[in-house]
């Protein structure tokens, strides 16, 4: 009975490999290029988060000389102050400074009175790029005015420690893995999109494109059940879209890997043993994606119209993440018998180093594959409609 | 040997096989002729299974298609008009595929194959991908993937469609053989000189209907036409379709 099921796998499987789409699309462009981007754009925003917190400031002050001991306080803090552009304000806009300080004209009498001296610090607070430079400018500014009403009350006779009713410590429980996770939330996304994508080519080659090609009909005329064929694609299908996981994963190792640690303040906390563990998890929602895009597939007539039907369905993968994504959940029981959120939620708490009971992953991949058979069973049953064998 | 009898098929409002009955002896070269679009292919399409009949009786070897079509199919050659070869895959490579799924173990196949190759010659382009083969070529693979598990019968769909002449003399030669070796062969052609030269029976099908049947000579004598091209024009009552 199954000797069908394997012969046409192993054929689908070798005729897939030697399809450049297929190949490009499953085993190169979705597991290397996807992790990759995501990876390099991460090093690239933290690398330059980095430089801003430690660069030297170099900030633009108007009316430098009315407030000598600011001044000094600021280059003291390692400051560079330079001479302000005729219109700061147009400057700003124009972004040739990402900040500048501006000494009010009545600055020193308000000083001399002991009242509050005006500074004004003007930027474009939408410009998300110089929000760091902005953050440090406003703590030394704060850092210098509290120092000064400190000393006057000193001056006075009055403890300082007064001003200060309440004590507000931070305790940042956040661990570096933690942070990291925050980033690597959208690992899931990435994960279920990899097994759609993985299934799709083959998915419409060995169906809508064997009816293309016209060589189902043939096909179906050896002494095989039909089932025994659609089952043999429906392996091949599978199989490709868990070697598709398979590379993405180890990409994921491979380029976090890659990425200094040192330099950032999070960890990401993804190694073999954990890339292991998300492959177990997730590998029954290969058998949902290929038994799905391949029913699909085969009611469509040529490649393009099952490819047209694809770019809807590529949104169902999507849906649990993004929703996770926009309302963060606490993970429950009942959640599991859910596939595909299932997963999103296992991932994301393995992610967080959180633990898992075994009864979770239990039942996520039960109700998955349980999910998967009932569509495969369907799937299989397809060619039994002689509508679906012949196009014209 | 197929036995055919009242085949009626309809999809939706088109009856495109509206009464169709004939007898194919085994030993014997049966000619399918008629214009296009006259059932002839949904004719072949439910003998070899894939189209359940909505009227009528198939018996192959006394096997009915609906009942028993593995059973059937393990005794059926194939050449649908579309051949249908793997792109992708060597000649040798798909003609293998269709082995395997017959049963053949490798040994033999291997075998097999060897013997196909010499006897469609193949042997330049066998192992070839079939991508960019020419029409006659496609043909011989089709062909040699159709007898790979040796059937009794043989069912070909338009077989010299875009042949060049020595091909069509070729395929003509083989199915001499296998008529010789005691074969049932079936073939559908809209080309008058194909039955002429190969067939000892030919069944006329005109708009879903067999509207005459018998040897060349019979149907010469029931129309009393000295042709045979003047003879399938008067039968059929109509010259559509016959320079197609």
């Amino acid at each position: 009975m199954m000797r069908g099921i394997k012969i046409v796998a192993l054929k689908e499987i070798r005729d897939s490999l030697r399809d450049r789409r297929t190949v490009m699309n499953t085993l190169l462009m979705g597991p290397i290029l996807g992790p990759l981007l995501f990876i390099g754009m991460l090093t690239l925003i933290t690398q330059k988060e980095v430089d801003k917190a430690q660069e030297t400031l170099h900030i633009p002050v108007v009316n430098e000389s009315l407030a000598p001991s600011l001044i000094n306080f600021l280059e003291l803090q390692g400051v560079v102050v330079e001479q302000p552009p005729a219109d700061p304000e147009q400057a700003i806009r124009d972004e040739l400074h990402s900040v500048i300080i501006r000494i009010a004209e009545d600055y020193p009498e308000k000083w001399r009175a002991g009242q509050p001296a005006t500074v004004e610090v003007i930027a474009d607070a939408s410009q998300r790029e110089i929000s760091t430079t902005l953050a440090r400018v406003k703590l030394l500014l704060n850092g210098y005015s509290s120092q000064i009403g400190s000393l006057r009350l000193q001056l006075r006779g009055v403890d300082p420690q007064l001003m200060r009713a309440v004590d507000v410590r931070d305790i940042d429980l956040s661990t570096p893995e933690s942070r990291g996770a925050l980033i690597l939330a959208m690992l899931p996304y990435f994960i279920m999109i990899t097994l759609f994508v993985g299934s799709m080519s083959v998915a419409i080659d060995t169906t809508a494109g064997e009816k293309e090609r016209q060589s189902l009909e043939p096909l179906l005329i050896n002494p095989v059940p039909r089932w025994e064929i659609m089952t043999g694609k429906l392996t091949a299908t599978t199989l490709f879209s868990l070697a598709s996981l398979v590379l993405t994963l180890m990409a994921f190792v491979i380029f976090v890997g890659l990425i200094p640690a040192s330099n950032l303040n999070f960890e990401l906390n993804i190694d073999w043993n954990l890339a292991a563990r998300f492959w177990y998890i997730t590998a029954p929602v290969a058998l949902v994606a290929a038994a799905l895009l391949t029913t699909i597939a085969a009611f469509a007539k040529s490649f393009r119209e099952a490819q047209s039907y694809m770019s809807m369905i590529i949104l169902i993968p999507m849906l649990p993440s993004l929703w996770l994504f926009i309302n963060p959940v606490k993970a429950e029981t009942w959640m599991m018998w859910i596939p595909l959120l299932s997963q999103n939620l296992l991932v994301n708490q393995h992610i967080r180093a959180e633990s898992v009971p075994v009864l979770w992953e239990v039942i996520s991949i039960v109700s998955t594959l349980a999910l998967g058979l009932l569509l495969a069973i369907s799937a299989a049953r397809l060619y039994q409609r002689s509508k679906l064998i012949f196009s014209n | 040997m197929i036995k055919v009898q009242n085949l009626k098929k309809s999809f939706g409002d088109v009856q495109a096989v509206k009464d169709v009955s004939f007898d194919a002896a085994d030993g014997q070269i049966t000619g399918l002729l008629g214009p296009n679009g006259a059932g002839k292919t949904t004719t072949l399409r439910m003998l070899y299974s894939l189209l359940p009949p909505d009227n009528g009786t198939i018996s192959i070897d006394g096997m009915d298609p609906q009942i028993e079509p593995l059973r059937v199919k393990r005794q059926l050659g194939v050449v649908p008009d579309a051949r249908g070869l793997y792109t992708r895959l060597t000649a040798r490579e798909n003609i293998e595929y269709f082995g395997q799924l017959h049963g053949i173990e490798s040994a033999v196949l291997k075998q097999r194959i060897d013997e196909l190759t010499n006897l469609l010659d193949l042997g330049d382009f066998i192992d070839r991908r079939t991508d960019g083969f020419s029409q006659g070529q496609r043909v011989r693979v089709a062909v040699a993937r159709a007898m790979v598990h040796k059937p009794q019968t043989l069912l070909l769909d338009e077989p010299s469609n875009g042949l060049d002449v020595m091909s069509t003399r070729a395929l003509r030669h083989l199915l001499r053989d296998l008529k010789q070796a005691g074969h049932c062969v079936v073939l559908s052609t809209h080309i008058m000189q194909e039955v002429a030269a190969l067939c000892d029976q030919i069944v006329i099908i005109a708009d879903g209907r067999v509207v005459a049947s018998g040897s060349a000579a019979h149907l010469r004598e029931i129309s009393g036409c000295p042709e045979l091209e003047d003879a399938f024009v008067k039968l059929i009552g109509t010259e559509e379709g016959l320079l197609a």
